[in-house]
């Protein structure tokens, strides 16, 4: 009868760890997969505007330009004059066309028709810098553009 | 003499391992949001007659470089802007029997506003020191006064909602090359009801 007689130790069974790196694998490949490292080095100070009435922006087919002030960095070297970074690098105005162009062949070749340009300003850029980027853009027949915001509403605040 | 087993490794520092390279992605992970007013731009040729649109198919909104709003030569805050150009795309001002009556339109029927959304041309004038966080304050405005009628017609045909379906195809949740066709054949026929009509001036030196 002893056969079936429990051992009695009363102390709970230790729970096994031993699944725990697969857990701590599949969430670690998950992160692999999904991270994207930082491509372009921002130069500028980027605080975004806000808007609602948003699209998602296909990021295959897109060039990204970005304006605003020196970065607090760069600010002794450069000035406080809002500037335009494309790729890593400062381009002036008159400049834009050719880094736009070398921006775009880095796409792969049957999206290069299809190009968007999302232009990442910051808020507290003046609007004729955005207008002179617009006028460059048709010389250069890139129509498609996408204004990059942030979540929210101005009017709500 | 007994043969030796060899030891089996040590797998309990896999966990501490993985930790940290699972931490490492986590903090180097930026999963991109990125999103945004969509526009197409005129393409660059010299406009030889520029078409005429009457003055009263036209809605003028001056934006001066203290981001001060200027709506039809009146002063205006921006939480009124929608609205105004709600009412002013859907007046549908074209007398009833017209070619260029709007049966669709639930605004006031002022003779003295738009005739119909087709002909509606809202037009945006920028200083050249206006910030841009209020020029896409003002654009984001305009744009939703369009999703809204437009959502209210896909509502009154179709029983959904063009902005709400609209993501849906842009997000891939729309399945079968048949669905997504006959989706966007009758998102463009909503979009034809109310078109996409915003010209923007090239902007004013500052101080005009």
């Amino acid at each position: 009868m002893s056969k079936f007689t429990k051992k009695k130790s009363g102390e709970l069974p230790a729970i096994s760890t031993a699944s725990l790196p697969d857990i701590v694998f599949m969430l670690l490949f998950f992160f692999m997969v999904v991270t994207v490292l930082r491509d372009d080095n921002l130069l500028v100070q980027n605080k975004l505007p806000k808007a609602d009435q948003v699209e998602k922006l296909k990021k295959d087919r897109s060039v990204y330009i970005y304006a605003g002030k020196p970065s607090s960095r760069y600010a002794d070297k450069y000035g406080s004059e809002p500037k335009i970074q494309i790729g890593d690098k400062y381009t002036d105005i008159s400049n834009i066309k050719f880094a736009l162009t070398e921006a775009r062949q880095k796409l792969l070749p049957e999206l290069q028709d299809k190009v968007m340009v999302a232009l990442k300003v910051d808020e507290k850029t003046n609007t004729g810098m955005v207008t002179d980027i617009k006028q460059e853009l048709r010389d250069l027949n890139m129509l498609k553009i996408i204004y990059i915001t942030t979540p929210g509403n101005e009017i709500s605040q | 003499m007994a043969r030796r087993a060899t030891p089996e490794v040590n797998a309990g520092s896999m966990a501490d391992i993985a930790f940290l390279l699972l931490i490492f992605f986590l903090v180097t992970t930026t999963i991109e949001k990125d999103k945004g007013i969509a526009r197409q731009l005129p393409p660059k040729e010299d406009v030889v007659d520029p078409p005429k649109i009457k003055e009263k198919n036209l809605f003028i909104v001056n934006v001066n470089r203290s981001d001060q709003l200027l709506v039809e030569e009146k002063l205006m805050e921006l939480k009124d802007l929608r609205q105004a150009a709600i009412s002013f795309l859907d007046n549908g001002g074209a007398p009833s029997g017209s070619p260029e009556y709007c049966n669709y339109c639930k605004g006031k029927r002022d003779p003295e506003s738009s005739d119909n959304p087709d002909k509606a041309v809202i037009s945006v004038q920028n200083d050249r020191l206006t910030s841009y966080k209020m020029y896409i304050a003002v654009q984001n405005e305009l744009v939703a006064a369009y999703n809204f009628l437009r959502d209210r017609e896909s509502e009154r045909l179709y029983g959904w909602k063009f902005t709400e379906k609209s993501k849906d195809l842009d997000e891939g949740k729309i399945k079968g090359e048949a669905a997504k066709e006959a989706l966007q054949e009758k998102l463009e026929n909503v979009q034809k009801l109310f078109p996409l009509k915003l010209s923007e001036a090239e902007p004013k030196k500052s101080g005009s």
